[in-house]
């Protein structure tokens, strides 16, 4: 899981699943409001895609496509997405996460801003659970020791 | 609501999870964990409530599998008892 | 200790199916669940939110404190994970 296993049938199944993966994850956010699914479920998938990839390549191969940097930002920025929607309805004038006041920023009426309102913040949501999932795998599969696996060394001696 | 499938799902459950307790490889009561997962999805889905069902397949069956086996990698594959 | 454990176990089961015995039945209409707020969102939800799906009307409009707390506990267990489990090598 942490050396590279080269077997071309997995690798090239994975590089082309992976997107399929990707696009469906991409799908279940933003179709959450008129079918079954939403933020959860979509970063959960996204997460699934990522951890696909470290499984069926190495560590080095997903951590160029995800560093570990962006990943501490995406953490944060879902939940800031979220909150930050909440704040944006307070300071329109309403009461927290009342999403009916942005229609005064968006060319929406007050249903429709609701609806809206709903999209920014599965989006946070999916964006937060994807990286918190992709953090919890790397740390739980490494020990925490990313370097040590980046290098191939034995991890059972550090 | 069938009940004939409802039973047949529960019994499934049912001896997942007995398996998944008594089987001594760990590996192999991760995976027994994700079928129950799976068939705890599809009888979720069969009382209607399709949210949560969808919720279950991503979570218990995808994303913590995952993680189990990423545990189960670091540490022993054998039980004590 | 097995057989102890055994009996706490079987013991918490029988409580738990006595416990069970109180629910209404499944699908009830006159359920207490089903007589109360539900309604009102059935009727409501689309016309307030033009949201179909009402799961997810209920689960990011009327009841957004407990999704934006749920998001705030999945954060805290990404972060809890990385802090407890995370070693950064020493240079």
């Amino acid at each position: 899981m942490i050396e590279r296993f080269e077997d071309v049938i997995i690798q090239t199944l994975c590089r082309f699943l992976v997107p399929f993966m990707q696009i469906y994850a991409l799908y279940v956010i933003a179709h959450g409001h008129s079918s079954p699914g939403g933020g959860f479920q979509g970063g959960c998938i996204l997460a699934a895609s990522f951890v696909l990839l470290v499984i069926a390549f190495d560590l080095k191969e997903a951590k160029r496509r995800m560093t570990e940097k962006l990943n501490t930002i995406f953490t944060s920025l879902g939940v800031f997405i979220y909150a930050g929607t909440g704040w944006v309805c307070l300071i329109l004038g309403g009461n927290f996460l009342d999403y009916s006041k942005l229609s005064k920023i968006l060319p929406v009426d007050s249903v429709h801003a609701r609806y809206h309102g709903m999209l920014y913040i599965e989006i946070g949501v999916g964006i937060g659970v994807m990286a918190c999932m992709i953090s919890i795998f790397l740390n739980l599969v490494t020990r925490g020791r990313h370097e040590e696996a980046l290098e191939d060394k034995d991890l059972w001696n550090t | 609501m069938i009940w004939q499938l409802d039973l047949m799902l529960l019994t499934f459950v049912t001896i997942c999870a007995i398996a998944a307790i008594t089987v001594k490889d760990l590996l192999s009561a991760v995976v027994l964990l994700g079928a129950f997962s799976f068939f705890m999805c599809l009888l979720w889905n069969e009382m209607g409530s399709v949210d949560v069902a969808f919720t279950e397949a991503a979570v218990g069956a995808g994303v913590s599998t995952a993680f189990f086996v990423a545990a189960v990698y670091n540490m022993t594959r054998r039980t004590k008892d | 200790m097995k057989f102890l454990s055994l009996i706490i176990a079987l013991v918490t089961g029988a409580l738990l199916i006595y416990g069970a015995q109180d629910f209404p039945n499944w699908a009830d209409p006159n359920s207490p669940p089903s007589i109360w707020v539900s309604n009102r969102y059935i009727e409501k939800a689309f016309e307030e939110t033009a949201v179909p799906n009402l799961v997810t009307a209920v689960l990011a409009d009327y009841r957004g404190y407990d999704t934006l707390f749920e998001t705030v506990v999945i954060f805290a267990a990404g972060v809890s994970v990385v802090m407890l489990l995370r070693r950064p090598r020493k240079e």
